[in-house]
């Protein structure tokens, strides 16, 4: 009955508008994406799985990213931080916790899949919801809550509130100047290598180029490589640059929704002031934790963003969406640099 | 016709679905993203138990409406999900009215980048008293412009009850706010009118202030007028790390860093500290490394408030209150000056120019102080020997009025 009742609602919500609804198929299966059943996310010739240099954490979420692109177009480079995407690309992540963290390839909980289609009247995010018999995905627009457990690479269990976001959340982080944009697939978190246990690894945007996918892209050495969070090979400034780039700096930049606080936190940001260092907060209310700057340097326990990374209280923590545990791999990390990090 | 019947009947089964299935914060979301252009969203009456923040983003000419502040009340005391309660972002003519926000585990009402916002008889409220783990901000629109805030109430909030920050065009008036740490707070805007309202029982009654480190800044034209300051003695209870944490218990009205501030015709009330001050933001001592702030105050003009106030002691939990308790005892000035003047307003001869002076006038029962702090404050020991100025002769003028705010 109240599925009945939903429905009707949403239809006659959808009669006469134009926008989101316009653009979305019911279900996942409708586009077609994967061969076989599409729980097993392989996917079709012309959805190519991509992955990025440094994820944002998600509860520990495992994901799976796909990139379609309208027949015969191709992404056009811009600059390290755009890809013009042309109308009708879809991006397509999948978002799954393996039952038991020690065997990832194995018995996966698909929690869902969110695409985001580029339109004629711009980008829109749409979550789709998986059932339990993981046959298939429902689009919900108004996301929903569910409990997810599994077992930790250390063998201990793990329970998490996982939340699916609705559409405006959506937008919540991928807006920059009230234009809604990808986040992920930026040329300089593509500019990594690929890497899954089935096959060797490989240039991202070298076989972007050989599948003739991309146009107008520099010498990719040009192109600069933002770090992965967890290669050592890598500074430390540059690891926790990275990590606060892409859990941080989509909504704090300068044109990002976060820009009312002053703090940004994207990577191309130089400005030590800017970036919190002996920065004072604006209206973080209790999420100042008593404490009088966003980054004190040579003092993680007396920085504010610490704090808040350290927080699953909704009024504290940041990000303000997105996760219901702490991330102790990442708050290490900003620590350590933090730490490290010596200012005259 | 028929649509409008049509119409009617899908609310009635909507309510009808409300009521039985009580999955009120989805459906009341999946509205807030289909609303059409010029669509109205109702509330019914009831207390509904919202998890997660609400929002609408990049409509326009939507009206949000519950039945009565009172009646249609939704309540986050169970929320797991984002901070604010409403957020309303990229939006374009937005009303809201009649209803109340309750308990949000951060701000209750945030509006961002939305041009024409009026809120109506809209009610943010913590319900367990002032504490510090409550949220920031009850009604909060930030970086919008023609903003309308009218006939609203605002408890609780443990930074301010109703906070316009970093806008345009704003007018406050016929609100309510108490037991907050700053009642009304106008931050880094501009063109602002703040008047017949009622701030009691806060922290600070209404501020003014302009800060540092933001995108916005260099805010001026406010008008703060008409209203009611009374009793703003609560005690400081924002957590310790916010700018509003340094405004001491007791302060009826308080400009920071602001130039083009005129405070007129006011009932300033039994605010034990300091009825009301001026000062530049020098006297939160935190370093400035905005090099595009302008820490300074600057055409400041009080004139035609009456001003009463019981002997009192100040409060002894801030400096500025134990400065002036040892100095006046329980019977200190209303009007405290900061004498820190913007030097980029001097004239040759070092004093500074008419129109961007500080000015005090026709006050009614207003004792003034001067702190001098460029003189006073230079050891810390001095203000113990040095006598304030109380002379209020070089500050007794006028400024051009400031015109009124008119929303566009």
């Amino acid at each position: 009955m109240y599925e009945v009742i939903k429905y009707i609602w949403i239809i006659f919500f959808s009669l006469g508008i134009s926008g989101i609804l316009d653009y979305a198929k019911p279900k996942l299966s409708d586009y077609h994406f994967f061969n076989g059943p599409i729980k097993n996310q392989i996917p079709n010739l012309n959805v190519i799985p991509y992955q990025i240099s440094t994820p944002l954490f998600t509860d520990y979420a495992h994901k799976l990213r796909f990139l379609v692109l309208p027949e015969g177009q191709k992404l056009s480079y811009i600059n390290p931080e755009h890809f013009d995407f042309p109308i009708g690309s879809i991006l397509i992540k999948t978002f799954y916790y393996p039952i038991d963290f020690r065997e990832p390839t194995k018995n996966w909980q698909i929690i869902e899949t969110r695409l985001l289609i580029n339109t004629n009247e711009g980008w829109f995010g749409y979550p789709y919801i998986w059932n339990t018999e993981q046959t298939d995905a429902f689009l919900e627009i108004a996301g929903d809550r569910q409990i997810v457990s599994w077992i930790k690479s250390n063998g201990e269990p793990q329970k998490a509130n996982y939340l699916v976001p609705n559409v405006n959340m959506c937008k919540g982080c991928h807006v920059s100047e009230n234009q809604f944009l990808p986040i992920g697939p930026k040329p300089r978190l593509l500019n990594c290598n690929f890497k899954t246990t089935e096959i060797k690894p490989f240039h991202q945007l070298e076989k972007l180029v050989q599948m003739g996918l991309v146009k107008n892209l520099p010498e990719i050495k040009s192109i600069p490589i933002t770090a992965n969070w967890e290669d050592t090979h890598f500074s430390l400034e540059n690891r926790a640059r990275a990590y606060l780039d892409i859990n941080c700096g989509h909504c704090h930049n300068s044109k990002g929704p976060a820009m009312t606080s002053g703090l940004y936190l994207n990577y191309s940001e130089n400005d030590l002031h800017k970036i919190g260092f002996y920065k004072t907060p604006v209206a973080s209310g209790r999420g100042s934790g008593n404490l009088k700057y966003n980054i004190v340097p040579g003092k993680p326990n007396e920085s504010i963003i610490i704090y808040r990374m350290e927080s699953s209280d909704s009024g504290i923590m940041m990000p303000e969406l997105g996760r219901k545990l702490v991330h102790k791999e990442g708050v290490k990390l900003i620590k350590d640099w933090i730490q490290s990090v010596k200012i005259d | 016709m028929i649509q409008h019947n049509f119409k009617l009947i899908l609310t009635f089964i909507f309510s009808i679905n409300i009521f039985l299935f009580s999955n009120f914060e989805k459906d009341f979301q999946t509205q807030l993203i289909l609303v059409e252009t010029g669509g109205i969203i109702q509330i019914p009456s009831g207390n509904f138990k919202i998890k997660g923040t609400l929002s609408i983003e990049g409509k326009n000419n939507i009206t949000i409406e519950g039945n009565d502040m009172d009646k249609s009340i939704l309540s986050f005391i169970n929320q797991e999900d984002g901070a604010e309660g409403l957020r309303i972002i990229n939006c374009n003519n937005i009303t809201l009215k009649n209803f109340t926000v309750q308990n949000t585990k951060g701000d209750g009402i945030k509006s961002q980048d939305t041009d024409d916002i009026y809120f109506y008889n809209v009610k943010t409220e913590w319900t367990n008293g002032p504490k510090p783990t409550n949220g920031s901000y009850g009604i909060y629109p930030v970086q919008c412009s023609n903003i309308l805030i009218d006939g609203c109430i605002a408890i609780g909030a443990s930074d301010a009850g109703i906070y316009v920050g970093q806008s345009r065009n704003i007018i406050v008036k016929n609100c309510e706010a108490f037991h907050n740490v700053a009642g009304i707070e106008i931050e880094n805007s501009t063109n602002a009118d703040v008047f017949d309202n009622y701030a009691h029982d806060n922290t600070g009654g209404i501020l003014v202030f302009d800060l540092p480190d933001l995108e916005v800044k260099d805010g001026h034209n406010i008008r703060v007028y008409n209203n009611i300051v009374k009793e703003n003695n609560l005690f400081n209870f924002a957590p310790p790390g916010n700018i509003v944490g340094t405004v001491p218990a007791g302060t009826g009205i308080m400009v920071l860093a602001t130039s083009g501030v005129e405070i007129f015709e006011n009932d300033i009330i039994d605010n034990k500290t300091v009825g009301t001050a001026v000062v530049s933001y020098f006297i939160t001592e935190e370093p400035i490394l905005d090099s595009l702030y302008n820490p300074y105050t600057s055409s400041i003009y009080i004139h035609d408030n009456k001003f009463e106030r019981k002997p009192q002691t100040p409060t002894l939990k801030h400096e500025i209150g134990q400065l002036i308790f040892l100095k006046f005892w329980r019977d200190v000035p209303e009007i405290v000056y900061d004498g820190n003047p913007d030097p980029q307003y001097f004239d040759s001869k070092g004093k500074i120019i008419n129109e961007n002076r500080f000015c005090i006038e026709n006050n009614n029962n207003a004792e003034f102080l001067n702190l001098d702090i460029n003189n006073n404050f230079t050891n810390w020991y001095t203000p113990f020997f040095t006598s304030f100025s109380q002379d209020e002769s070089s500050f007794t003028c006028q400024l051009p009025r400031i015109s009124p705010t008119i929303l566009k």
